[in-house]
């Protein structure tokens, strides 16, 4: 292996590693600001302008705290669980092209650390395994509520991983490839070849799917509210506690990128014009998790498995059958 | 405002049933349903309505140490004691009524003749701590003089977090700036008394 192509990858992997650590924290940021504002709410204002440095205050609070391992829980699992949880949803950033390719000192730069052929099939996989996270979390805390809440979002996340997978299934017959540069090279035409338009089911089932994915609210069953503790994580603390909370932030900021990437035209022809389009994509799916955060309550589990196996699945079947023939005559 | 229509106990008047269909008893019904919930774009609507909030940005929050809500006269928080507009002295009288009628017993007062030969407070204290702003002390009070201020913020280091005399009575210079506060609230006297009292019947 090139040394140069060894350095590089280095390179965008701690860059993509402190951007998206950032980003998780300017999130949830923006979360309460937008969450307040459609609350009629001020949100964080009194730590630096306009709250801004909450972030930073929030921080310097988990890093600082006591990391506590209560009594009876196992303590091994207990202590990974929450690592778990953080490296899958950045391990899953590594065939996810964030922007299209750029010259930066007459070196181009592919801003992609791993462009395999199996791109999006190692995202969905990696995100798959992200659900040992608060399953293995719960299961290891010795308290019933976090067994509960495990044992629910292991269901939420296998039941959609079978929305998921159906649903991209029909774009992926069209494109021919599982990678996320070849479906944006097959979208680069303009807005009349995103795939949205000749896939719409497909397109709305992966987004509802997202939300199972990241466990946001419409199906935030994870953490269940009724419960009135966080879930999985009631006995998690400090850092570890803050792992958790990272991992669902990165895990939102990337699934606002696959979706754009694999029905919106991603970052088009390249141009710099495509890669702000990409990001403002991005931005509206970001925005989109935290507006129906504000608007909608949550699903009960028997609504959402019944939704999951009565609705959506026979949807995304007939969805690649129809595809299917199309193709076929 | 006609009273009629608050005294009428006719609760038919004006009432009527919702129109809610019955729920579907077979497959096909409760599908058509589903069909129905899901394309009428209901979602939309909670959507709608939050945007419109966020867009609108009728903030509602207080940021409270920096900005404060008008209470208004009738709040009960830390006593006062006001001065005569006449003399600018105490209108306390030490009569000690207030005292007798404490329920929580948080009001200590101890008097003394003074060398005028006039009924003087040489001590009063309020047990804050104890006291549970009832507004009993104020009502009684036959001169007007202790009476409940709008001062909330009486957070203490103790429980035990007493409020001396010295401390409620009203200043000199706010009161020779004529800037005492009248208890317009609990226990005072209404406006405009003078024209409504009446003469007792004895009188006539």
């Amino acid at each position: 292996m090139e040394t140069a192509y060894l350095i590089e990858t280095v390179i965008k992997v701690v860059v993509i590693l402190l951007i998206f650590s950032a980003l998780a924290g300017i999130g949830t940021y923006f979360e309460r600001k937008i969450l307040a504002f459609m609350q009629r709410r001020l949100g964080p204002m009194n730590v630096g302008p306009y709250g801004l440095l909450q972030v930073a205050a929030d921080g310097v609070k988990l890093f600082t705290k006591e990391d506590i391992i209560p009594t009876n829980v196992v303590a091994p699992i207990f202590k990974i669980a929450p690592v778990i949880t953080a490296a899958t949803a950045f391990m899953a950033a590594a065939a996810i092209p964030f922007l299209p390719q750029f010259t930066l000192f007459g070196y181009t730069v592919h801003p992609i650390v791993a462009d395999i052929n199996i791109g999006i099939l190692y995202i969905l996989g990696i995100m798959g395994v992200g659900l040992y996270g608060p399953l293995l979390g719960g299961m290891a805390s010795a308290n019933k509520f976090s067994l509960l809440s495990a044992a629910r979002g292991a269901a939420v996340f296998i039941s959609y991983e079978v929305i998921t997978g159906l649903s991209i299934l029909a774009p992926i017959m069209m494109v021919g490839s599982l990678s996320l540069i070849d479906f944006n090279e097959y979208q680069s035409g303009g807005i009349g070849d995103w795939i949205v338009w000749s896939q719409p089911v497909a397109f709305v089932l992966f987004w509802i799917a997202a939300f199972a994915e990241t466990g946001r609210t419409p199906f935030h069953l994870i953490a269940n509210d009724h419960e009135i503790i966080d879930g999985f994580g009631t006995e998690y603390s400090g850092m570890r506690w803050g792992l958790f909370f990272i991992g669902e932030y990165a895990n939102m900021f990337f699934i606002s990128f696959v979706i754009p990437l694999l029905f919106l035209g991603g970052y088009g022809d390249g141009s710099i014009l495509g890669a702000l389009g990409l990001l403002a994509k991005m931005s509206f799916f970001f925005f989109f998790f935290l507006w129906s955060r504000a608007a909608w309550p949550d699903v009960r589990p028997d609504q959402l498995m019944w939704l999951c196996w009565k609705v959506l699945m026979p949807l995304a079947v007939i969805n690649v059958v129809i595809t299917g023939f199309v193709m076929m005559f | 405002m006609h009273k009629e229509q608050f005294n009428s106990r006719n609760v038919n008047n004006g009432y009527y049933l919702v129109d809610i269909e019955d729920y579907p008893q077979d497959g096909w019904g409760k599908f058509k349903r589903v069909v129905r919930r899901t394309l009428r774009g209901e979602l939309f609507v909670g959507l709608w309505v939050v945007l419109r909030e966020m867009i609108k940005f009728d903030i509602h929050t207080i940021e409270y140490p920096l900005e404060k809500m008008p209470i208004g006269p009738r709040y009960r928080a830390v006593h006062e004691m006001k001065r005569l507009w006449e003399s600018d002295t105490e209108r306390c009288i030490g009569c000690g009524l207030c005292e007798k009628i404490c329920i929580s017993d948080c009001i200590r007062m101890d008097t003394r003749i003074d060398e005028n030969s006039r009924k003087e407070v040489s001590q009063y204290t309020i047990n804050l701590g104890r006291c549970i702003f009832c507004g009993y002390c104020a009502e009684v009070c036959p001169e007007l003089a202790i009476t409940h201020g709008g001062e909330y913020e009486n957070a203490s280091e103790q429980r035990e977090h007493f409020i001396m005399y010295e401390d409620m009575l009203t200043p000199i210079d706010t009161m020779k700036a004529g800037k005492q506060l009248e208890f317009e609230g609990f226990g005072a006297i209404t406006p405009h008394e003078d024209e409504r009292v009446k003469k007792t019947p004895l009188a006539y």
